[in-house]
């Protein structure tokens, strides 16, 4: 089955990168929350920085507007995801369903809504919105993607969602077991992520630093190393050492000035105030581990920190010093 | 006999009013605030709030002015103990000097300035109202006892305490101060890190179950390091921090306070020093040292420039 209707399900940065693109080589529509944003995406889409480019695209905030898809590519933040999925029950009877959440669980939460074969995807690319209808594209790295195990979703078909991110411009690599891909980079945004959230640091090179003994480079091992020990009591062989990841992003983020660094996802929620991803990825990490018997006490206490700044914000500032 | 203060803020102002109402004391305050140091020679020092009273301690802010002391007590930021004490060194050369400062760590700097040195724990707090004007938060105890590798002498330590006793600070000599302390420092360990990370008051942090279990293992762990140093609690440090959640709920931790004001935090003399010991008896201090590594991070992100 040629796929050549596309619906993206979240037009934030990564789900406007996704439509701008695939745009290039199918019909391609989106479904907003907002009415005004989608009457910005129907005037048109632009995507600058690593691509330059516009998109006719069609979209709407109703999803009785929707027509049929073959393809549903789901790019809500996660902590957005049930309510999303909701929106998606009962509707494209023949179309396969990509995650592309962080973190674990969002393959799960989608299943719930509907028995649509599904595909597992993590991706790497970021960008920043400039706008409702322009995104400038900052960081060109691939979307892994895979079979989901529980759908018997048909290699094939993940081979042509593959296909068609790669002609539409943007860079994939489908694999028959994304578990390890998907392991490798929970590991890593539950370290860099999490650190960097609670630091106010973007990735820079003291992630990596493990000079002093107050150095922060020590706290991302042994965070990964929590992580890669929940991963092999789950049976997972790692795709890539999150260890080494995190060493080439450093290596490769900051600029020798060291006045750019990529920020992560966990500390523009953080600087905005808005709900972060904390509970899907440290919190799934640590949940995991509980599982299995192999605890992971340090993703524990970036999850139970990064949930208190969370709570702060809710409170009313008065300070009484005692 | 004189007395210096090393740091005269607002802990450093208690010590100083309080010895200065004993006959026979003369107290010099050493401190670089130039406006409280001229508002304490101008008008004397007032304490107001759980203390009321006013001393007449002499004050300066130029190291060459004090004469020999035989005794000091350093009251400074922990971060700036060796500084303040390399200046101070030549007044105090035959001194016994007594650091009422936060954590671990700090009696070992100043033994490197002066021959005798005890430790001391404090529970009284304070905030500077104005030059010259200091209002006392709370009362409490204060404890000393030698600082074991470079001691002061015995008797040394219980003049000490019958002049701040006598000056109205309750102040109570031991051979062996290390329980207070180590309460103190595991207390303040487990619990000011998580403010400054969260931005949550002791309260609003510790009612929540999941971080009251953080809390719970951070001191599991300063309690293994004190266990292993033959220290023991005076109070038990997860008592205290239940305790603070009830009558202070709303207040925010000192290390909070640094965060929000963008000043270098006490955090090397908290973690950092319960991780040191820790290393040094081989105890594992997992909790300790990450949350040491992300305040010094937290620290670092505001001296770093991002482009827009």
């Amino acid at each position: 089955v040629a796929i050549e209707r596309i619906c993206i399900v979240g037009a934030g940065a990564i789900g406007s990168l996704y439509a701008g693109h695939l745009a290039q080589v199918a019909r391609v529509s989106v479904l907003t929350r907002r009415p005004e944003h989608a009457a910005a995406l129907g005037r048109g889409l632009r995507i600058s920085g690593k691509s330059e480019l516009m998109a006719d695209v069609s979209a709407t905030h109703d999803p009785d507007e929707l027509g049929d898809a073959d393809l549903v590519i789901v790019a809500c933040k996660a902590v957005d995801l049930p309510g999303t999925a909701e929106r998606l029950r009962g509707r494209f009877e023949r179309a396969a369903v990509m995650t592309v959440q962080n973190g674990l669980g969002a393959e799960e939460v989608v299943r719930r809504e509907g028995d649509w074969p599904l595909i597992s995807a993590v991706t790497f690319m970021s960008g920043t919105r400039r706008g409702d209808d322009h995104v400038e594209y900052e960081l060109d790295t691939a979307t892994w993607l895979g079979p989901y195990a529980e759908t018997r979703t048909p290699y094939e078909l993940v081979r042509e969602v593959e296909a068609l991110l790669l002609a539409g411009g943007l860079r994939a690599e489908a694999m028959p077991d994304l578990r390890p891909s998907q392991w490798s980079k929970l590991i890593f945004n539950a370290a860099v992520n999490g650190v960097s959230a609670l630091t106010d640091l973007p990735h820079v090179s003291a992630f990596a630093d493990e000079e002093q003994d107050s150095d922060l480079g020590h706290l991302v091992r042994a965070l990964i190393d929590e992580g890669k020990a929940v991963a092999a009591a789950a049976g997972i062989e790692l795709h890539d050492d999150p260890w080494e990841m995190n060493v080439r992003a450093v290596a490769r983020g900051e600029t020798l000035k060291g006045d750019y660094a990529h920020v992560p996802s966990m500390l523009e929620d953080v600087r905005s105030r808005r709900p972060t991803e904390v509970d899907w990825i440290s919190g799934a990490l640590a949940r995991e581990g509980e599982r299995l018997g192999v605890p992971a006490p340090l993703n524990t206490a970036v999850w139970r920190l990064v949930m208190g700044k969370e709570r702060s914000w809710k409170r009313t500032p008065q300070a009484v010093p005692a | 006999v004189r007395v210096c203060i090393v740091g005269c803020g607002a802990i450093g102002s208690l010590f100083a009013a309080h010895l200065a109402q004993v006959d026979g004391v003369e107290v010099w305050a050493y401190d670089l605030a130039r406006d409280h140091v001229d508002a304490i020679n101008e008008r004397g020092l007032r304490i107001s709030g759980a203390g009321d009273l006013l001393g007449h301690p002499r004050a300066t802010t130029v190291p060459g002015e004090l004469p020999v002391c035989e005794l000091g007590i350093v009251a400074t930021k922990s971060l700036h103990t060796a500084d303040a004490m390399a200046a101070v060194a030549p007044a105090l050369a035959d001194a016994a000097v007594c650091s009422v400062q936060n954590g671990v760590g700090n009696e070992e700097l100043i033994a490197e300035a002066v021959p005798r040195v005890r430790r001391a724990t404090t529970f009284p707090a304070g905030h500077l109202v104005e030059p010259g004007h200091v209002e006392q938060d709370t009362g409490g105890k204060t404890w000393i006892g030698p600082f074991e590798p470079k001691p002061a002498r015995m008797d040394e330590v219980e003049w000490l305490a019958a002049a701040l006793s006598d000056g109205g600070m309750e102040t109570i000599a031991m051979p062996d101060a290390r329980g207070a302390q180590w309460t103190k420092l595991v207390f303040n360990a487990a619990t000011n890190p998580v403010g400054a990370l969260t931005g949550l008051p002791h309260g609003w942090a510790c009612e929540r179950e999941d971080i009251r279990e953080l809390v719970r293992g951070l001191v599991a762990e300063g309690r293994a390091v004190a266990g292993s140093l033959g220290i023991e609690f005076d109070s038990d440090p997860d008592e205290l921090v239940d305790h603070a959640t009830k009558v202070a709920h709303d207040h925010k931790a000192s290390m909070l306070q640094d965060v929000e004001a963008r000043r270098t935090t006490e955090v090397d003399f908290l973690n950092g020093g319960i991780s040191r010991f820790g290393r040094e008896q081989g105890i594992p201090t997992p909790l300790n040292d990450a949350l040491w590594a992300l305040v010094k991070g937290l620290e670092r992100s505001w001296t770093r420039q991002e482009a827009a």
